[in-house]
């Protein structure tokens, strides 16, 4: 960024001895050397970048970041509360103190009972009961027609500060011991996730701990969209800004 | 080049009185010393005047006309020898109005070079090298150390020895910038640790090098360089002459701390059980890893030896890998994993390098070792 946009120094006008001897002053056009570049340093030294969503260090996945003016886009990105997506990996027999495969052992236990439907009974559970929550949060009266078409088209969240809500779990894979599910959900933060796979081992009258949590969508963000560690060069990121600007701002019209 | 003092009259009793310390006889203004003003206001001290050095820009036309009695004036230079001062409504020659320049003054306190650098003609000079007078200005001192010098009478002479000594002229900026305290050595000491160094059989092209790639190490005096010489002798147990050539390959270890590399050689013995030949041939093939952090050695070498499972001997043949990034390590190993490809024994078929799996770049290594394409790799760390 600082090759780029570099400015032109500044000329002044000095009146120096003409070089003839004559006694008489010329007046010569001089760069002013205060201007040089390495006199003057480079022109941006730090940039302002603001994070969108939290994301634990023990995480991955998509990370939302504003840059510059960018970053008064993130707070309406907030209140946008859309819901974001994540791919947890879990491991059963084990229970630790952090709910995490690097935490304390706290207990093992066998898991050779567990199958898939009782798996997919208890996350329907779950689903249920955070479904119940979500339509009380999102103060919304359901006995009118508002509510009604509101519903139909799956737009009814809480558009304020919320309890973590889930508003989809499903079971991708099992492989005992190890199983995956992928969650949609509101307001929530890593750890809450982790829970929510220890209490789903305890369910199944076994322990489980979570070994990945990773954000594939983050309200309109996808993986496609995300930028890796090689790719973060000046180039790459103007060209996602751009992809993602029309959608931002379709999304921000549309709730707003 | 002379400059006629204006007659600047000080209002109502109040001379202004500017204090420079230290300025006033080393950088080469274009004004003088201003001569001795009387205040018609005050009438206590008629005698003595207080002594201004003001700094006062030259005009060429005087537009205060406050009456001054001529009478108090001429009592009071009767004593001196001076020359009364002349009024600014005289007449003057061409040459001599060519000759007055009429700038406005650099501040007298900055913290910035910026504001000097177009008064004062050692900056200019030094810009015109090369020099970052950035960079230069966040360093302790070394800024009121570059104004405080004279190009022609000290800094010429350390750069001609810098020449001599082999400094590429293109290179003689950057240098400077990373080392400005060379200009404030004595050239006697500066030339005898060359001598010294020649003494100790460095070859004048290596000893270029040296000098160019750690601009610190004419500063040390002769004792101290040869102390760090003999402790790295000692320290890795190798031979003179391969010392020799350790030094040359990484001058820098000469110029920084010692204890961190004491303490990365004990890390190196006692955690990661490296027994001592190992660490003097990985020294000898990478010195750079005396000078990298502890944390990070243990970290690679944990990834290394317990989920990679690559032995001790291995990784003394290749230690280009402890100078890597860890992460880099991580992804490449674990998508090789994926494909079934993570073979680091030579003896098995199809057999990966260890340094070819960390220098390469990712196209490549996509291409040859990996047989996958770009684009499956990074969707694969996607997933990570």
């Amino acid at each position: 960024l600082n090759a780029i946009a570099e400015r032109a120094p500044r000329q002044h006008i000095r009146f120096l001895p003409s070089p003839d001897g004559d006694p008489g002053l010329v007046a010569t056009k001089v760069p002013v050397l205060a201007d040089h570049p390495l006199v003057k340093g480079p022109r941006f030294r730090q940039l302002k970048i603001g994070p969108g969503h939290r994301l634990d260090t023990k995480s991955s996945g998509v990370f939302v970041l504003g840059i510059g003016h960018g970053n008064k886009l993130l707070t309406d990105l907030y209140n946008c509360h859309l819901t974001k997506v994540y791919t947890v990996g879990g491991l059963f027999g084990k229970a630790t103190d952090d709910f995490s495969d690097t935490g304390r052992l706290v207990e093992k236990t066998t898991f050779d009972h567990i199958t898939r439907e009782k798996l997919e009974r208890i996350i329907a559970v779950i689903q249920g009961s955070n479904h119940k929550a979500l339509l009380m949060y999102s103060n919304i009266d359901m006995k009118t027609q508002e509510a009604y078409e509101l519903a139909v088209k799956g737009l009814i969240r809480p558009m304020e500060k919320s309890p973590p809500l889930i508003t989809a779990i499903r079971c991708l894979q099992l492989a005992l011991p190890e199983f995956q599910l992928e969650i949609h959900c509101l307001h929530e933060t890593q750890q809450y996730l982790r829970k929510i796979v220890h209490e789903i081992g305890l369910e199944l009258k076994s322990s489980a701990v979570c070994t990945q949590v990773r954000r594939i969508r983050d309200g309109v963000f996808t993986l496609d969209d995300a930028l890796l560690r090689t790719q973060w060069n000046l180039q790459t990121i103007q060209k996602a800004i751009w992809d993602c600007q029309l959608k931002v701002k379709t999304e921000l019209e549309k709730t707003l | 080049l002379s400059s006629r003092g204006g007659t600047a009259r000080a209002r109502s009793g109040i001379a202004p009185l500017l204090l420079l310390p230290s300025r006033s006889n080393i950088l080469p203004w274009r004004w003088q010393p201003f001569r001795r003003v009387c205040s018609p206001g005050s009438a206590k001290d008629g005698s003595s005047c207080p002594l201004s050095n003001t700094l006062l820009p030259v005009k060429q036309e005087q537009a205060k006309a406050e009456p001054v009695p001529d009478l108090n004036a001429k009592t009071l230079y009767e004593d001196w020898d001076d020359v009364p001062p002349s009024s600014a409504l005289e007449e003057i020659s061409e040459e001599e109005a060519v000759q007055i320049i009429a700038e406005p003054i650099p501040p007298l306190q900055s913290s910035t070079l910026r504001d000097y650098v177009d008064h004062s003609e050692t900056l200019t000079k030094l810009v015109h090298l090369g020099v970052n007078l950035s960079q230069v200005e966040k360093r302790q001192k070394a800024g009121q150390l570059l104004l405080t010098l004279d190009f022609e009478r000290d800094i010429k002479k350390i750069l001609l020895f810098l020449k001599d000594v082999g400094v590429e002229d293109n290179q003689l900026g950057s240098f400077l910038t990373k080392n400005p305290y060379i200009l404030a050595e004595d050239l006697e000491a500066l030339e005898t640790r060359v001598a010294y160094l020649q003494s100790k059989k460095f070859g004048k092209a290596e000893i270029a090098q040296m000098v160019s790639r750690a601009p610190y190490l004419l500063l040390f005096s002769v004792e101290r360089l040869d102390n760090r010489l003999g402790f790295f002798k000692n320290e890795l147990g190798l031979t003179v002459k391969k010392t020799k050539d350790l030094v040359i390959r990484l001058p820098r270890l000469l110029t920084g701390k010692l204890e961190p590399v004491k303490e990365t050689l004990q890390v190196c013995q006692v955690e990661l059980g490296f027994q001592r030949n190992e660490i003097q041939q990985i020294v000898f093939k990478t010195p750079k890893i005396l000078t990298a952090s502890k944390k990070r050695l243990r970290e690679t070498f944990d990834y290394l030896h317990n989920i990679m499972g690559i032995p001790h001997h291995m990784l003394t043949r290749f230690p280009q890998v402890f100078n890597s990034k860890l992460l880099r390590i991580k992804e490449r190993h674990m998508f090789l994993k994926f494909l079934g490809r993570a073979q680091y024994d030579p003896a098995q078929p199809s057999y990966i390098s260890l340094d070819q799996l960390v220098s390469l770049p990712n196209e490549v290594f996509c291409t040859e070792i990996a047989k996958a394409s770009i684009q499956d790799f990074e969707k694969f760390l996607k997933t990570l």
